[in-house]
């Protein structure tokens, strides 16, 4: 997995996440909300568009960090594209518990 | 690629004429690392690749499904210390894929398992874990565990269509 350093968009904070979120891959990403929301950074995005899977281990850590950044008032947004990564947000409904968006712009934007 | 560029019709696979020259057994046998499910997924995604009437999404599907197997077993090894492999068969029958993940795990108890809160509910944050299960059952066509206190024993069956990936001459 890699991720990109991340850049702002007026409140937000854009994290670009790519290869693979697994059990392997997801705990770099933890530790890298941890450390945003520890700076201070408690309105992210993380834009999924270079993940190319995701499962359940990968999903548990980004609802771990939409509850990091709620207890702190802010809020996480997620960036997915394809319907492949969606599909499995939305087996496990967690389409109702984040905002999807398509792109970063529409995310930082609404 | 094992396959050409396009779709064709062809016949049931269910039906005796049908040919299965494609069919086969793919066995595994992994030390229960993390770093290996990436393997697992792998091979049992290529293996499924070979056959003609499983589509590419249900692949994909596939792939999701057999991780979060495959991530149970590992951790299952890692929280009670063996130091046993891990079974995994792929198994590329005439009209299904069969995948079997076998570990020597303490095992679980499916019922004691907890109840995810409703996605409306802020409570729902409280939980990180708790969806490779829902995942395996909705993915798969067919989802078969048996814990046990020597190893959990998963099966997951994916079907093929009745469309036939077939190879398009000229």
């Amino acid at each position: 997995m890699h991720l990109t350093q991340a850049f702002r968009e007026g409140p937000w904070w854009v994290t670009a996440v790519a290869g693979e979120l697994d059990v392997v891959g997801g705990p770099e990403l933890r530790q890298h909300v941890m450390a945003q929301v520890n700076q201070g950074s408690h309105r992210l995005v993380l834009d999924l568009s270079g993940v190319d899977f995701i499962d359940s281990f990968g999903l548990g850590v980004i609802v771990g960090a939409l509850k990091r950044t709620r207890l702190l008032d802010g809020d996480l947004r997620i960036v997915v594209p394809g319907p492949r990564i969606r599909r499995v947000f939305e087996v496990c409904d967690l389409d109702r518990v984040f905002e999807l968006h398509r792109t970063v712009q529409e995310a930082v934007s609404v | 690629m094992a396959h050409g560029q396009g779709l064709s019709e062809a016949s049931d696979p269910t039906s005796s004429d049908s040919d299965s020259t494609y069919t086969g057994e793919v066995v595994l046998a992994i030390p229960a690392l993390t770093e290996y499910v990436s393997l697992v997924r792998l091979v049992v995604s290529s293996a499924a690749q070979i056959h003609p009437y499983i589509e590419p999404e249900r692949i994909e599907d596939l792939r999701v499904a057999v991780s979060e197997a495959t991530t149970n077993a590992v951790r299952s090894h890692e929280s009670s210390g063996t130091t046993a492999q891990i079974r995994v068969i792929c198994n590329v029958a005439e009209d299904h894929i069969e995948v079997i993940i076998q570990d020597h795990g303490e095992g679980f108890d499916l019922d004691a398992l907890p109840v995810l809160p409703d996605p409306d509910s802020p409570d729902r944050l409280l939980h990180e874990s708790g969806m490779g299960l829902r995942l395996m059952r909705m993915l798969a066509d067919e989802t078969e565990i048996f814990p046990s206190s020597s190893g959990t024993y998963v099966r997951l069956v994916f079907h093929g269509t009745k469309r036939h990936r077939a190879v398009v001459s000229g």
